[in-house]
């Protein structure tokens, strides 16, 4: 593969991980202007939703905490998203070695959260 | 209850911390820490919690320029990136079998001697800008890392070539090892093991930094965030912050002289160094 196509492949990742940080950082600001107008997050002091159930459901109430944590787990999704990106982008320039190479990276990083998900819940 | 004075204090803390990030390729998270914890008043676990946020926001805010500008080495990160994810998780495993005083203090020094080596390599004879006529490595071949990159500063396509590959993956499970034991160093191990290690010019290399950082402090990062850690109320305007920054500091990183990001990278290692061995001996700074 010569370097123009690992141009564009970079260039494919890099318009991909604009978007889902763009998504994020929008998330986030939403959540922050909501909590500035209604002048707390909408849980009781030093408490806040970090279970996939309490998040949803303070979502659907319009919560600003809610909102915010969204945003927090919208941005820890966005290196796994250049990972996927990066195995398809390696997969479609027929370099089968970074295409192995990729995944294995991402088997371990997902693997990783999930254990953290069952640590930390 | 977070006041608009904090909120502005963390966007601004978070906007220099990006930048710092972005341009030398390490997490933030030793300048965010302080802030928080000295003159926040935070405790040292929500901290953690929140300059985790910060690394990934660092590198999404900074990869994203630095995919476009053809700044980092895709393959480099990616075959890296096996040692630091596995380092990572043993470290996470291990957590508890060694005494946390004596990791402070033995990865201290190891950052302590690698400023050393910056030192030398900053007041010795060989350019970081000129292409080094260096013999091939035959591993760094096969897995095709070489690369070139163009610098903004000189104006030139810089061509590299890789050395040392296993002792840059050997340096690499370090550098996993020491953020999933210890949560510390996620950029700056990285920068040290491409740079001194294997010999790649200092832009790439905290570039490629950039993108390994957010992967490896991702498969730390749900423990933290469901066990209640990431506060959001500092970790969203430290992470909004952080992007902005992180997105203004990669291009300002392109139009500085390599030697110039490495005067700046010098006393942060020492700092993160001493910060670190201070911390084995029980003192916070």
């Amino acid at each position: 593969m010569n370097k123009q196509e690992m141009n564009e492949i970079e260039l494919i990742i890099g318009k991909i991980l604009r978007i889902g940080v763009i998504i994020s950082v929008a998330v986030m600001i939403i959540g922050l202007l909501m909590l500035m107008i209604e002048g707390n997050g909408g849980y009781s002091a030093n408490q806040f939703p970090t279970s996939f159930k309490a998040i949803g459901q303070g979502l659907l109430a319009l919560k600003p905490d809610a909102v915010l944590m969204l945003g927090v787990f919208l941005l820890i999704l966005t290196p796994v998203l250049r990972v996927v990106v990066s195995i398809y982008a390696f997969f479609k320039e027929h370099d089968y070695l970074y295409t192995y190479i990729t995944t294995f990276v991402l088997i371990i990083l997902l693997g990783a959260m999930i254990a953290g998900y069952w640590i930390g819940r | 209850m977070i006041t608009a004075n904090n909120l502005l204090l963390m966007l601004i803390t978070g906007l220099l911390a990006g930048i710092l990030g972005a341009v030398l390729g390490i997490g933030g998270g030793m300048i965010v820490t302080p802030i928080l914890t000295v003159a926040m008043g935070l405790d040292i676990k929500y901290a953690i919690g929140a300059s985790i946020i910060v690394v990934i926001a660092t590198s999404s805010g900074a990869t994203i320029s630095f995919l476009k500008d053809e700044m980092l080495n895709l393959r480099v990160a990616m075959f890296l990136e096996i040692a630091t994810t596995i380092g990572a998780v043993s470290g996470a495993a291990l957590n508890g079998v060694i005494p946390k005083a004596i990791l402070y203090i033995l990865f201290g020094l190891l950052v302590l001697n690698s400023s050393y080596t910056m030192i030398k390599k900053l007041l010795g004879k060989t350019k970081d800008a000129t292409t080094q006529a260096v013999q091939g490595d035959t591993l760094a071949q096969k897995l095709r890392l070489d690369g070139s990159y163009y610098d903004k500063a000189t104006k030139k396509e810089v061509n590299y070539q890789v050395q040392n590959v296993p002792g840059g993956f050997l340096m690499m499970l370090v550098a996993g090892l020491a953020s999933g034991l210890l949560g510390i160093g996620s950029g700056a191990f990285k920068v040290i093991a491409m740079d001194n290690i294997m010999k790649m010019p200092l832009k790439p290399s905290s570039a490629t930094s950039n993108l390994m950082m957010g992967v490896t402090a991702a498969a730390s990062a749900t423990v933290y965030f469901f066990n209640g850690t990431i506060v959001p109320h500092i970790a969203v305007p430290l992470s909004v912050g952080v992007v902005f920054g992180a997105m203004l500091g990669s291009r300002i990183m392109q139009h500085l002289r390599p030697k110039v990001i490495r005067i700046i990278f010098i006393p942060i290692l020492l700092y993160l160094g001493l910060q670190m061995i201070l911390k084995g001996f029980g003192v916070n700074i």
